[in-house]
C-alpha cells in the first residue's frame, strides 16, 4: 500500500530534494514511521519528544487537516494524498 | 545602519542567514529576525524619531529594511485617538483608539506589514509577488505591487465581502478565489509558494513582515508622549499583531527610549465563532485547537492561527486576558465606535470594541486606568455585515413640506435627542 506525501521546502534536504515521496503504512503515524526508516531525521522534524506532531507543524490527508480526523491515528489508504505544511501567518 | 543581524528560530535558536526563509529546518519553528539592540541604542532617540516625516519608517532602525524603503513611504503613524465619548459609555476613565482604519494606501493595519514585505522581496530581487489573505493582506498586497511595479497573484477564499474583492482587483492582480476558508487557502499557497517560488507576503517573507506590526505598538508609546498605556485591547486572527505589539513594549526599553518598568497588559479579542486561541486561554492549556469558522469577522476568520501560541504567551506574560464576542455583539461593536468616535471599523474592530466592554463590565480592565482599543481595519469594506442592521434613509421629494411632514412623524430617537446632553456630562 503506497500513499503520496507531499514535502514542504524545510525537510527535502531529508528526501533528496524530492517533493513528493512514497510511503507505506495504515496510519498517518505509521506513515511518518515509515519515512524515517527512509529518510531518517524526518520523524524528530515533524514529532516532539513526547511522539506527538510539533506546534508548527500540519499535517493533511487529502485536504483536511489531521486535528479534524484522528490525529496520527488517521487511517490513511492506497492513493491518498498527505501534505506536511509549516503553519502560515494570518493575512 | 546595520542593526540587522539574522533570523533565528524562535523555537529552537537555529541561526540563518537574512534570506527568503521562514522556517526552521530542524523544528519547524518561526523565523525571527535577529537585531544588534546595543548599537540601535547609540544611533538611535527619541529626537531623532520626532524629526522623521510621519510615516512607520520613522522606526526603521527597529526593521529589517537595510536600505531605503522602496516602498509604502506613507503607511504607518495613523492617529491615536482621544475617545472620550466612548470612555463615558464604556464607563471608562482614559481611553484611546488606535485607528489603523485609515492606515495608507489600503485601511487597514496590513499596509504596515505589507510595506516591509514588499520593500524586502524588492531587495531579495523577486519580479513576482503574492499572499494568501481574508481580504486586507490581499488589498495591501494588490497596491503594493502596483506601485513597485511588481507582478502580483492573490489568493483569497470564495466568499469574501465584495469591497474587500474589488479593492483588491482594481489594483490589477491575477486574483485567484478558492473554493474553502482561510485556511484552506493557505495550505494552497504553501505548496504554490514551494513550487514557484514567488515572494509570498505571510510565507516566505513572514518573518519580515511580521515586523512591521512592531510600528503599531511603537507609534501607541509615542504618540501618548512616549508613556505606556496600562491596558491594551488587540483582535487576534492568525496572531502576528498581538505577540508583535507587545515585542515592540519590550524593545522601547531595550533600546532605551523608554525606562524599564511594567509595560501594558495585553487583552485578546476574537470572534465567538472562530475562537481557538480563547478557548486556550480560557481552559489553561498552551494547546491550540484548531476550528472551522463561522462569523462574521471574515477578516479575523481563521480557525488554525499559526502564531496563537504566542498569542497567548505574550497576554499571559503580560497579565492581560481575552474575550470572545457573538457576531450580534460585533455589530453592536461596529455601531457604538461609529456613533461615538465617528470612526466606521469592519467586523474585526468591532470585536475588538465588544471585548473591550465585556472586559471592563467583568472588571478584568478597571475603569480608572488607560486603554487603547486597536482598529486595524475599516468598515467601508464590509457593509454586507451591517447593511441589515443600519436604518435606510428615509426617501421624499425635494420640497419642504414633505421634509416638514416627515420631520413631524419621526421618534424623538430618529431625531437624535437623546444627543442633546450636557457636554460635561461627557468627563
Amino acid at each position: 500500500m503506497s500513499v503520496q506525501v507531499r514535502i514542504p521546502t524545510p525537510l527535502r534536504r531529508l528526501t533528496g530534494g524530492e517533493a513528493v515521496v512514497s510511503a507505506d503504512g495504515a496510519t498517518v503515524g505509521v506513515l511518518i514511521d515509515d519515512m524515517e526508516s527512509h529518510h531518517p531525521g524526518t520523524k524528530e522534524r515533524l514529532c516532539d519528544e513526547e511522539g506527538q506532531v510539533r506546534r508548527f507543524v500540519n499535517i493533511f490527508v487529502n485536504g483536511e487537516d489531521i486535528r479534524f480526523l484522528n490525529n496520527l491515528e488517521t487511517p490513511v489508504k492506497d492513493g491518498d494524498e498527505v501534505s506536511v505544511v509549516p503553519a502560515i501567518a494570518g493575512g | 545602519m546595520d542593526t540587522i543581524t539574522g533570523l533565528t528560530c524562535r523555537e529552537c535558536g537555529h541561526a540563518y542567514p537574512l534570506s527568503p526563509l521562514h522556517v526552521c529546518e530542524m523544528c519547524f519553528g518561526p523565523l525571527e529576525v535577529q537585531y544588534d539592540y546595543a548599537s540601535i541604542r547609540q544611533q538611535l532617540s527619541r529626537e531623532i524619531i520626532a524629526s522623521r516625516p510621519a510615516s512607520l519608517w520613522r522606526y526603521r532602525e527597529l526593521l529589517p529594511v537595510a536600505g531605503e524603503p522602496q516602498v509604502g513611504l506613507h503607511s504607518g503613524f495613523t492617529p491615536l485617538v482621544k475617545a472620550d465619548r466612548l470612555a463615558a459609555h464604556l464607563g471608562v476613565k482614559e481611553l484611546y483608539v488606535k485607528d489603523d482604519s485609515v492606515n495608507h494606501p489600503t485601511f487597514s493595519y496590513k499596509d504596515r506589514v505589507v510595506s516591509i514585505a514588499i520593500s524586502k522581496a524588492i531587495e531579495f530581487g523577486f519580479e513576482t509577488v503574492s499572499c494568501a489573505s481574508t481580504g486586507n493582506l490581499a488589498n495591501s498586497v494588490s497596491a503594493h505591487a502596483a506601485r513597485a511595479g511588481l507582478r502580483c497573484f492573490i489568493f483569497i477564499p470564495a466568499d469574501l465581502e465584495q469591497g474587500k474583492v474589488v479593492g483588491t482587483t482594481i489594483y490589477g492582480p491575477c486574483t485567484v478565489a478558492i473554493r474553502g476558508n482561510y485556511d484552506d487557502v493557505n495550505r494552497l499557497c504553501s505548496e504554490i509558494a514551494d513550487k514557484y517560488g514567488w515572494a509570498f507576503a505571510n510565507i516566505n517573507l513572514r518573518p519580515y513582515y511580521t515586523e512591521g506590526a512592531k510600528t503599531y505598538g511603537f507609534e501607541i508609546v509615542e504618540q501618548l508622549d512616549w508613556r505606556f498605556p496600562q491596558h491594551v485591547v488587540v483582535p487576534t486572527a492568525g496572531g502576528t499583531i498581538l505577540p508583535k505589539v507587545a515585542q515592540a513594549f519590550e524593545e522601547l526599553q531595550q533600546v532605551g527610549l523608554m525606562e524599564s518598568g511594567p509595560r501594558p497588559k495585553i487583552y485578546t479579542a476574537q470572534a465567538a465563532g472562530c475562537a481557538p486561541v480563547i478557548q486556550a486561554l480560557h481552559n489553561e492549556t498552551d494547546l491550540i485547537v484548531p476550528v472551522k469558522p463561522k462569523t462574521i469577522a471574515k477578516s479575523i476568520a481563521i480557525g488554525n492561527p499559526a502564531d496563537g501560541y504566542y498569542v497567548l504567551r505574550a497576554v499571559r506574560d503580560s497579565g492581560g486576558w481575552g474575550e470572545a464576542a457573538t457576531d450580534a455583539e460585533i455589530i453592536e461593536g461596529i455601531q457604538l465606535l461609529a456613533q461615538t468616535e465617528g470612526i466606521f471599523t469592519e467586523p474585526a474592530g468591532g470585536t475588538t470594541v465588544a471585548v473591550t466592554k465585556k472586559l471592563i463590565e467583568q472588571g478584568r480592565i478597571p475603569r480608572d486606568e488607560s486603554i487603547v482599543i486597536c482598529i486595524t481595519g475599516n468598515g467601508y469594506k464590509t457593509i454586507e455585515a451591517v447593511l441589515d442592521q443600519v436604518r435606510q434613509p428615509l426617501l421624499i421629494e425635494a420640497r419642504l413640506a414633505d421634509f416638514d411632514q416627515l420631520y413631524a412623524s419621526l421618534s424623538s430617537e430618529q431625531k437624535g435627542e437623546q444627543l442633546k446632553v450636557n457636554p460635561e456630562e461627557l468627563h
